[in-house]
Formats: C-alpha cells, structure tokens, sequence
C-alpha cells in the first residue's frame, strides 16, 4: 500500500515565465488562443470591456516625454492564483463551484455548463481576467467550420477565462498514459500561446519540477509564497498574496514597477508574505 | 370538503415551505440554467480524427512554414511548423487567422460578372466556360485591332511559378505591361543593380551580426519575413547584441531595441552619411570592399559634417560620434534599411546611404552582413514564340514608363498607374487583370487610383475576396486561398539562402473557385495559336511539377527548398547614387505645419489580404474606436491645437481631408503625426469594413528622381478641433 501510496504522480503546480524584454506585443499568443479555445467576435470590438480574450496585451508606458518615453507590452493570461492553499479570489467566492483550484495541477478551471453568471469571480479577479458573455456567440455563416471540438463554445449568460489549455493537458496525459509515462512530458503539455510566441518569450511548464525550463527560470521559492528568486521575475500585484502563476522577467526597474502599486519610497521585489 | 380561510392558509404556507425543503427549487434552478444553455444555435463543432497538414503560408512574402490541424475534413488551427529553417514552430498573428479568410464570408465564391453600375457591388454568377469566353473573346478582339499593349496587368509579385505565368502571358499576348506592387524590394533591387553591377537582392545575415544599425526598420513590425526577424530579436537579447533603431517615432520595434535614436522624420540617409563621414574621416573604415572612394570621400566630408548632419537630423553630435564608433568598431556590424514594413519602395538615395555603411564596415558578403545575391533562377520555360501582333506590342513602352529613358533601371512603377490612366499615359488602357494585389486600397492616393479605375473599361480581378479592387472590376475569376492550393513560395525577404516553399492544399476547395494558373492556362488555350503554344502544359499541376523538376520531391517531402551557398553577384560596392537631393515631404511648410508619417504594425496586415475579424479584435481602443481611427500625437503638439485623448479632429494634407480621434502619445517628435497603415476598408465585411482611415487616401506618391519609385514617407499635414 506504501509504494501505491509513492507511485502517485507528483503535485505539478503549471505555471509562465513571460519574458517582456523580448515580448515585442505582436498579438500572436492573443490569435492562437482565440483561435484554439473558439473564442467569438462581434462586429465591434474596440469596447475592451466587453471584448473577451482570454489572453489579453496590454501597453505599459513609463510616463515619460518626448524623447526619454519608454513602452513595454505585457501578455495577461490568467494568472491562476493559488492564494494561500488553493485560495484563490475566484475560487473562494464562486457559489456554484464552477471554478475550482485544481491541487493536482496547480490550473484554476472554469466548468461554463455550471456557471450561472453572477460574476462574482469578476469582481474577485484582480486581474480583469474573466470575460462575461453577454451576447450568444455568432459565427458568420460558414466559418463555424473552422471551430474546434476540443472546446466547448459558450453560450451567453457564462463567465469564461483562460485555462491554460487544459484540453492539451488532458490530451498530453491520455497520450503519456497509453505510453507508459508517468509523467507528461514537458514538451507535450505546452499552451497555444506559449507555442505560437514568435519571440520565444513565454515559457511553460511545472514550476514544480526542477528540470523543467519553467523551474530554472522562475526559481520559485516555496518559504515565501512561490516569490520567484530571480532578479528580474516579478508577479502582478504580489503584495496582495494572491501567489499568481505567470511570472514576467524584465531586465528595466520601471516596468518592474508597474507590476504593483508601491510607494514612492518602496522597493520592488521585496514583501509577499501571504496573508494570514 | 370544505375549504375555510385557516385550510387554505395552512395549504398553501405549508405547501411553500415543504416546496422550500425540498430540492425541488434547486433543481428546476438547475435545470433551467441548463436548459437555458442548451440553444440550438450555440455551435457543437462535431469530432472526428485528427490529422495534421504542413504547408506554406502565403499571406505576406514572410514564407514561413505551417501545420494545419484538421478535425476529419475541417481545418481547426494554424500552427507554426516545428524545425522549419524560417519560423521553427513560431507564427504570426496573421497567419493564424488565416482560416477566418478561407471560410470567411467575403470569399468571392463563384466566377461572376458585373450587372450593375460599377462598384454597386450586383453580380451575376456565371460558370467557369463563360468566364473564360468572356474573357478571351475581349483580349481577343484587343489583340487582333493591334492594341495588345493596352492591355495591363498589376500582381503582388513577380516570384513563383503564377506570377511568371502572367508575365508569359502577357508576353505571348503582346504587352510589356506587367507591374508588381511597390514594395522596399523595387529600391533593393535597383541598389544592387546601381551599387554592385548585376542583378540581384540583398540578403541580410540578422542572426550572425553582433550590432545592429536599423535605419527606420521595423524590425519587430514585420519588416523582412517577420517571424525570422522576431526570431532574431529575442537571439539578439539571449546574446546581448546591440540594437539601435533610428525612427522619428517610437514603434515596437524602437522599444525593443538597445537604443532609441529620434530622427528627424526623412533625415535617415543624413545620418547615415554623417555616420560614413565620421568613419571616413577617422580612418575607421574597410576600404577592400568599395570602389570609387577617392573620388567620393571629398563629397561626402564637404556634404556630411558632423555638425551639419547634426541640424539636419536632430541627432546631437556626440550620437553620431557614438554610433559611428559602436558600429565602425563591432565585430560584425549590420545596418538595415526600409521604413517599417518597407511597403513602399523609398528613395535610392537612402538605400544606396545604408548600403555605403556596410560596404564601408566591412560586411559584404561576410559572417553577419550584408549578401547581394541573384534572385531564384528555377523556372526554366522555352522562349515564347511572339508573332507580329505580339511584337508590337511589346515594342510599345510601358504605361508606367519603367525601363525607359531616364528610368531605364527601374523595372515597375505601379504607383504611377493612376497618373498614366488619368491622362498622362502614352495610350488609354482598356483591360486590366489583377491578381493578388489591391491597388484600389494600398496604392497612395487612393482617389486619383480609383479615378482612373473607373476609366479603364475593363477590369478582371483574380482575387479570393471581395477586395476594394473586386469592387471595381467587371468579371471576377476568384483564385483559390492558399490553402486549397499548390504553390512554389520563393522566399527573398532578406534571407541569406535561397528558399522555396511549397503551399499544398489542406482542405479540397470550399467554393467555386479556380487556381489563377489554372485559369490562365485554359484561357490562353482558348485563344488559340499562337498563345496556346506558349502554355504547352495540361493543367498547372504538371507544370509546377516540371518547373521544379529535381526539387519537387524534395519539396513534397519536407515542405521547402534550401540552398544555402549562393555566390554573390558582386564583392565591391561602387559610391554612388547618394548624390541626389533629398525626397521632401509634399506640401507647403506654411499652410500645412504638422508632418503625417505612416506607421506598420504586425496587428494591421499590408498588401492585398485585408485584417481578419481575430486580428481586428486586438487592435488597441486607442487605434479603432467604434469606426473611428486614431492619429498620434505628442502632447504638447495636441495642446498647441486645443485637442486631448480621444477628441475629433479634422486631418488635412494637400491629398485629401479625414476625420480622426487624436491619441496622446509620448513616443512621438512635437509637430509629427502617425497613423496605423492596413485600415479604412470599404470593402470587404461589417468586421473590417468602415473601420479607421485608409492613410493612402491622405498621401500621394512622391517620385524620387533618380528612379521614379515612389519615394513618399510622409505628407505635411494640419490638424484642427473637428
């Protein structure tokens, strides 16, 4: 029973390394992932807050004039938080368990069909990372064709956000299973946009495992909430605990910066003890 | 029984709460929620095996290779093909919305002709035969009056097996009027004609350069073949190569790079000179590969002071000692030139300055420099037989006038067509085939092209969609999208090696449509002798498969052709061609104070293909709102007219007059303007249609004189409170 009890896989805990000094904001990782998660579109999408995608670039500036202006591009998936024990914002106030914090694989999923469309996990989500559909989608005629089977498309009324393509994951583990793998390849579970970056720049993987590129990149350090201990990763708002999944790299201090709200006279990359 | 007030209220309470107790509410919530998620017209995308195809894509002349996921017979996703020697698995987000385009509803979906007033878009669906007769029977009676030249034909290029068709059967027809698209590869091939005698074009060796001098390129906006150069980007950051990108604005790629240097905007090939003076004069030069410097050297030293170039430029003096010291001094420096995408063919002056740079660090034909190398020579056809009506014809000079008198050089000049048609043509044009390309849309000035449109009686267009241009034409002869079709892709775009692609189809068909070399084929069988002889091959297969003769297995196996040793047609560049003014923006200083540039993004699409629904989703707000397009402004400039974020303004140039939403940006010189290129579609669907402003209906061509390309990169501009 012991060595059953030892042969389970190992907790992965999949996780991003963006590195935004080589992201040139070119929308590649936004059209491979609407286009492998049959993400709908209107006729006007410049109303950003009602435009779903998942993956989402954002344009930071570093407040400058002319000539010293500096702009940085930085990809948003969602950051699968995983708070303090699974506690992510989402998670802990959706009333229909339509998200969930999965401890095998560190993904904070969404089940549309459970969704009733209270939003909750909006007003939660630091991030702006969940879209509400508030329309049936609507493919022109013919186009549907090009839809995929391994997602579901949406209906209106649901709350839908990035799940790091977990259909490959699940895809990736039935293949390593009839293999004989215990294991999912690092290779064989990568996102749609991590694969499409012509850049390079995202990185995916178990930030678990310490041969995956992901690992060496981010060096999480578990003590301190999952804080990356590489001088140049920083997480989104870290000081709310929210112990986020996507780290960015940036070799500039004042898109570093923009990662969080600091005081004038704080520093970057210090405090993100979770919050008890 | 009988029912009294107290039994009633006992029934009916009691009845509530047992309800409430029960799971009965929960239940039907449950159940309605479902229910209401269970309408029939939300998709179920139906299973099936899955299978991938690799091709190549041709969307823009990038050549990158790709995987197309298919689910039974439906393709479902475009992904980069892993190990391809362009992109490795890597994409760009225009070729992943390329199935958008092939089950799109803009497909034009069966050959047609006019029955309304032209562009009131009212087509009749005909068969292929009577397109074809249609066709034929017009160049026929043309051909036979003696009047072969007056007709013309205008295609997004002028490499690969369809577009050598059209030039054969232009030929074998009797007109010498084939033009490409303007593009930085006219200015490309010119300079290396000028520069090192012979024909050919430059290959650029990114990966292995070590400094990178990037005169306006738009390295990560999809100059060259934009995934390579993406790829390139990030090897540069691993390496820690130095990028400086001199730009009057600061783009995507002036982020990205090492060092931003602002311009002032026109003034590139100044402070390329500048920078050749300071190494001339400090003695920081290779002189084994340029001739002519003797003679050169006491110009460019009067002409390109420090000083001087400093006030031309903008650019402070130290900067330019700095750069010319960072780059006369690498290992393996490489300067790059085309603004932006290099969609338009620019000065021979400020190619020929850049191409001095690197003969004059040292880098012709070296580890990270710069390859003049000839252009791919695979297609080997017997000579057309012309007859007497096919001579003179060709014996007539071109309508644009390229490859005469003082342009005797330039091969195309399709930015002069709508002045020729408009009247200062040596002949009226009465037919006009287009063929992947969208003059109607991405030719400057796009008034004056769609006025002489409407002069040309005959229009035949081959596109796929209903493009502006297919709006204009009169017989529709829709080709197949790239994904139904085989192809040769020849890649020149700035590579190093010479490449071929092959596109072969993923999915059969999806409508009535034909393969454009197909078409051409049975067209000039149609015409008989003695046209038909010069297409000897029996469909466009065969003659795709012969053309490629010992390569076509390679190609069918792993999707691409490489040749990677290449002599170059030339080792020493001759100084010269630098001598000529500088191309001015049009427009009066004093009525028009602002300078309007266009800028590329990798978001917009350029040429022909139009922006897919996915592509236009990640357009910033501050770019599109609603119809609405944006131009950028610095603020203090947005101040001085009264204007903040997001207010109307009335754009006006000498060209023409829009109304835009003024951006604040930061990154942009005080008194510049810049507008996204790729928008303002008339055509096409509600996705794309009517959004923004189509920068080409605000700037015209500006001829530069030693070529006659159009060498415009911007136009002199106001703006005012709407």
């Amino acid at each position: 029973m012991k060595n059953e009890h030892n042969d389970n896989p190992p907790v992965m805990k999949f996780g991003m390394a963006i590195d935004l000094d080589k992201c040139t904001g070119c929308g590649a990782c936004m059209v491979a992932c609407m286009s492998e998660n049959n993400i709908p579109f209107k006729e006007d999408e410049s109303d950003k807050l009602v435009s779903i995608t998942w993956m989402r670039i954002f344009k930071l500036s570093n407040g400058k004039s002319f000539p010293d202006t500096d702009i940085c591009y930085l990809p948003r998936p969602c950051q699968h938080c995983e708070g303090h024990g699974g506690h992510s914002p989402c998670v802990s106030v959706c009333p229909a368990t339509a998200t969930d914090y999965s401890r095998e694989t560190g993904i904070v999923s969404q089940i549309v069909t459970r969704c009733f469309g209270c939003r909750y996990c909006m007003g939660a989500c630091p991030y702006h990372a969940r879209y509400f559909n508030w329309w049936d989608p609507v493919w022109p005629d013919g186009m549907e064709k090009y839809l995929s089977p391994n997602v579901s498309p949406r209906m209106r009324g649901v709350v839908e956000k990035c799940s790091f393509c977990f259909h490959r994951y699940q895809l990736a583990k039935n293949k390593a299973y009839l293999d004989g793998e215990r294991r999912v390849p690092e290779e064989a579970y990568q996102t749609a946009c991590t694969q499409a970056c012509p850049a390079g720049a995202i990185v995916f993987g178990d930030l678990n495992n310490p041969e995956h590129q992901v690992h060496q990149i981010v060096k999480p350090d578990p003590k301190h909430g999952g804080r990356s201990q590489n001088p140049r990763a920083f997480r989104l708002l870290e000081r709310l605990g929210t112990n986020t999944k996507v780290y960015y790299l940036s070799s500039r201090e004042w898109v570093r910066r923009s990662g969080d709200n600091y005081l004038e006279h704080e520093k970057t990359g210090q405090a993100s003890q979770p919050h008890h | 029984m009988k029912v009294d007030r107290r039994s009633f209220l006992s029934f009916v309470i009691g009845g509530a709460a047992g309800t409430a107790l029960s799971p009965l509410p929960w239940k039907l919530m449950d159940d309605s929620s479902i229910w209401s998620q269970m309408w029939p017209w939300t998709p179920v995308p139906p299973d099936g095996e899955v299978v991938y195809e690799d091709s190549t894509c041709t969307l823009c002349p990038g050549g990158c290779g790709i995987s197309v996921r298919k689910v039974d017979n439906r393709a479902v996703k475009i992904e980069g093909k892993q190990g391809h020697p362009i992109n490795d698995g890597g994409i760009c987000i225009l070729g992943l919305s390329g199935l958008q385009m092939l089950y799109g509803p803009t497909r034009v979906k069966s050959p047609m002709k006019r029955i309304g007033e032209r562009g009131d878009g009212q087509w009749q669906k005909i068969s292929w035969d009577e397109a074809i007769a249609i066709l034929t029977e017009k160049l026929i009676d043309i051909r036979d009056k003696g009047e072969a030249h007056t007709v013309a034909a205008i295609a997004g290029s002028d490499s690969g097996t369809v577009p050598a068709l059209i030039q054969r059967f232009m030929t074998a027809y009797g007109s010498p009027n084939f033009m490409r698209t303007p593009s930085g590869r006219d200015a490309d091939e010119l300079a290396v004609n000028t520069l090192f005698g012979n024909q050919g074009r430059t290959g650029f060796d990114v990966e292995n350069a070590d400094y990178i001098l990037s005169f306006g390129s738009g390295i990560v906006d999809g100059w060259g073949s934009p995934v390579r150069m993406f790829r390139a980007s990030s090897l540069w950051k691993d390496k820690k190569t130095t990028v400086v990108q001199v730009e009057p604005r600061l783009s995507n790629s002036a982020a990205k790079a090492t060092r931003w240097v602002p311009v002032n905007p026109g003034t590139e090939a100044d402070l390329a000179l500048g920078i050749a003076a300071v190494m001339v004069s400090r003695n920081m030069i290779d002189t084994g590969a340029v001739s002519g410097l003797s003679s050169w050297k006491s110009d460019l030293l009067a002409n390109y002071a420090t000083e001087k170039v400093s006030q031309t430029t903008g650019v402070a003096a130290e900067v330019i000692a700095e750069l010319a010291k960072g780059f006369a001094g690498a290992n393996r420096p490489l300067a790059l030139c085309g603004r932006g995408k290099a969609q338009t063919a620019g000065s021979l002056r400020d190619i020929a300055a850049v191409y001095a740079l690197n003969a004059l660090a040292g880098n012709i034909n070296q580890e990270g420099g710069m390859w003049p190398i000839p252009e791919a020579d695979y297609i080997q056809w017997r000579d057309v037989a012309t007859d007497n009506l096919a001579s003179a014809g060709l014996s007539q000079p071109r309508i644009d006038g390229a490859g005469a008198g003082k342009y005797a050089q330039t091969r195309y000049l399709a930015s002069r067509l709508a002045d020729a048609v408009n009247g200062n043509g040596p002949y009226p044009l009465q037919v006009l085939l287009v063929a992947s390309a969208n003059p109607c849309h991405d030719l400057p000035d796009t008034q004056r092209v769609k006025e002489a449109f409407a002069r040309i009686p005959f229009i035949v267009s081959f596109s796929s969609f209903h493009d502006e241009t297919a709006a204009m034409a009169d017989l529709l002869m829709p080709d197949h999208v790239y994904l139904e079709r085989y192809e040769d892709v020849p890649v020149d775009a700035g590579l190093t090696q010479q490449m071929i692609g092959l596109s072969r189809p993923v999915v059969s068909p999806q409508f009535n449509t034909r393969h454009l070399g197909e078409t051409l084929i049975s067209a000039a069988k149609a015409m008989g002798e003695p046209m038909a002889d010069a297409f000897p091959w029996d469909d466009y297969e065969t003659c795709l498969e012969e053309t490629l003769a010992e390569k076509w297995d390679t190609l069918m196996e792993d999707g691409v052709w490489v040749q990677a040793d290449i002599d170059p047609v030339g080792d020493r560049l001759q100084l010269a061609g630098m001598d000529a003014d500088a191309v001015q923006a049009e427009g009066d200083v004093n009525s028009f104070p602002l300078l309007l540039l266009p800028y590329d993004t990798i978001r917009l699409t350029s040429g022909y293909i139009g922006e897919a629904p996915f592509m236009i989703k990640t357009v910033a707000d501050t770019v599109i709102k609603g119809n609405d397009g944006f131009v950028e402004v610095n603020p203090q400039t947005a101040r001085a007219a009264g204007l903040g974020q997001g207010d109307m303004a009335t754009l006006t140039t000498p060209r023409g007059e829009a109304q835009v939403r003024v951006h604040l940006f930061e990154g942009i010189q005080p008194g510049v303007l810049a507008m996204a290129r790729g928008l303002g579609h008339t055509a096409y669907d509600a996705f794309l249609a009517g959004k923004g402003v189509n920068i080409n209906t605000l700037i015209g061509p500006v001829e530069d004189p030693s070529s006659g390309h159009d060498a415009a990169w911007g136009i002199r501009a106001t703006l005012s409170k709407a």
